[in-house]
């Protein structure tokens, strides 16, 4: 038997999360949230550090409680969601298939949102040769065994990826006593935050290498020690640099992949930039009542910024629900140059925008312009510009033309 | 005297630079005054929160995650663990749940950050 729902959500992490709770409170009530967890909350759950929050609720809080304040409400309005499902397949007439273990079900939807997330890159993506022990983990799995499952990883650490989640593990690893002895990057710029390679690394005295990265791993059952070398400006290793590091455990803070697998088979077009959909400034993907917001849309730096983006995304989907259809976006969003993508690539040019983008690269004092037929139609002064750091900006409808792609470029 | 900081209170991180001459303290680079506050600190008595985790017995799940209610001396953070690490709590356990009260003398609690319910 196929139920019916207006909006059916996949992923209960924080996206999903605000989405719901926003929905329901423009009035739509006729939702459903599918998590394939045994709770709510997504990635939440295991980020226990604290900094969250600090621009949605205006204080500073963990994660578990930063998804609590979502969570609580989901329970206080009694709004519908299971655990513990699996989404099989999304239709590109959005007919979902549900599977738990109480079973199938067959929900036809009038609104799909993604909101999966992100997974996180692996060894075996990197091609990272030598043997195959025990003991390699990527930084997110080794949080999931120390912080949910209070299983220790190892002893002696070698982290390589300066992502965030690699930093805030070398702290926690520390804190729980073991001896991290370097976090090693291959770009020549930290991947992570700056307030965390302070407090995560500077504060317990683990050294961070730049431009290096490991090119062997050694072991039978379990990790012995792994090779490093320093690259040259094509990130390839330099003969000659190799060192072998002798630790227990190798922590991969290497980046993360947006999980679009589901909106793929819905045949719903992707950015080869973000890896996430194309989407318009309504969050609607190019297919009419597919949405998608937070890390599966493009990977975020704080959650915050998940949740807000989350929200917006339910404005327009309550928008699309009473009428059935968004107004046209024809104007397309390109990247020019410094600038590695650009989030949302299709405007209409009749209402302020907020964009979120990435710079390519490292930049001192520079420049954030959009243009439109040649002509600057906003720009911003930054201090510094990072790969690492997310730069948002509103463009407001006057400073839109009617009709011509805009480029976004940033200039020194 | 010049000293170069990444100041952590908030995602900004801002640069800091702190001019030290003759007992006063110059802060400039903060876009806002938690900034120089912190570089103050910094330079006096650096102070910071910590997260762990405390044991439950019969809960849903094994861990609760904590944190500390404020700052404290950054040289007592491995002390603090200790004190944590020798604590279990019986479930249910919630959120804003004070696991130790005035740490060490510190004058800052250790509190729940999860809501650990009844298996």
């Amino acid at each position: 038997m196929t139920e019916k729902k207006d909006v059916l959500i996949i992923g209960g992490g924080p996206a999903g999360l605000a989405a719901a709770v926003k929905l329901w409170e423009k009035g739509i009530h006729d939702i459903l949230i599918v998590e394939r967890e045994k709770t709510l909350g997504g990635i939440l759950r295991q980020c226990i550090h604290d900094g969250f929050g600090l621009t949605r609720f205006k204080t500073t809080l963990s994660g578990p409680e930063y998804a609590q304040r979502f969570i609580s409400r989901v329970h206080e309005e009694e709004i519908a969601y299971v655990t513990n499902t699996t989404v099989l397949d999304v239709s590109s007439n959005k007919l979902v298939t549900l599977a738990s273990p109480s079973g199938m079900r067959f929900i036809q939807t009038r609104v799909v949102i993604f909101a999966m997330g992100c997974r996180e890159r692996t060894r075996g993506a990197l091609a990272i040769p030598g043997e195959r022990p025990v003991g390699v983990f990527t930084a997110g799995v080794a949080q999931a065994y120390i912080n949910l499952q209070n299983r220790m990883v190892g002893n002696e650490v070698v982290i390589l990826g300066s992502g965030d989640i690699g930093m805030i593990m070398a702290r926690r690893l520390t804190l729980e006593g073991a001896h991290v002895k370097a976090v090693y990057e291959i770009l020549p710029t930290p991947s992570g935050l700056a307030r965390n390679i302070h407090q995560c690394l500077d504060d317990y005295g683990i050294p961070l290498y730049l431009n290096h990265t490991v090119t062997n791993i050694h072991g039978n059952a379990r990790l012995t020690g792994v090779t490093i070398a320093k690259v040259d400006d094509r990130l390839c290793p330099i003969t000659g640099t190799e060192q072998d590091v002798s630790c227990d455990t190798l922590i991969l803070s290497v980046g993360l992949i947006p999980e679009n697998e589901l909106t793929k088979g819905a045949e719903v077009p992707l950015d080869t930039h973000t890896h996430g959909a194309l989407v318009d400034e309504f969050f609607q993907t190019e297919r009419n009542g597919f949405f998608s917001a937070g890390n599966v849309l493009h990977v975020h730096d704080l959650v915050d910024f998940v949740s807000l983006e989350a929200e917006k995304m339910a404005d327009s989907v309550s928008l699309y629900l009473s009428e059935d259809t968004l107004p046209a976006c024809p104007i397309s969003i390109k990247t020019g140059d410094g600038v590695g993508h650009v989030v949302p690539q299709k405007i209409g040019g009749k209402r302020d925008v907020l964009f979120s983008l990435r710079p390519q690269a490292k930049f001192g004092a520079s420049t954030l312009q959009f243009l439109q037929g040649g002509e600057v139609i906003a720009e911003k002064m930054l201090r510094k510009a990072l790969p690492a750091e997310m730069i948002e900006l509103t463009v407001r409808k006057e400073q839109f033309q009617e009709t011509g792609d805009v480029e976004v470029r940033i200039v020194c | 005297m010049l000293k170069t900081y990444t100041c952590i209170i908030c995602p900004n991180g801002c640069d800091l630079i702190a001019t030290v001459e003759k007992g006063t303290i110059l802060v400039s680079g903060n876009l806002c005054a938690k900034g120089e506050a912190y570089v103050r600190q910094e330079l006096t008595e650096p102070k910071r929160t910590i997260t762990s985790l405390i044991l439950v017995e019969g809960g849903q799940l094994p861990l609760a995650s904590v944190r500390l209610t404020i700052p404290i001396p950054k040289e007592r953070i491995f002390d603090v663990m200790r004190e944590i690490k020798k604590i279990s709590v019986k479930a249910p356990v919630s959120i804003g749940d004070v696991i130790i009260r005035n740490v060490l003398g510190l004058g800052s609690d250790v509190v729940s950050t999860k809501d650990v319910p009844l298996c």
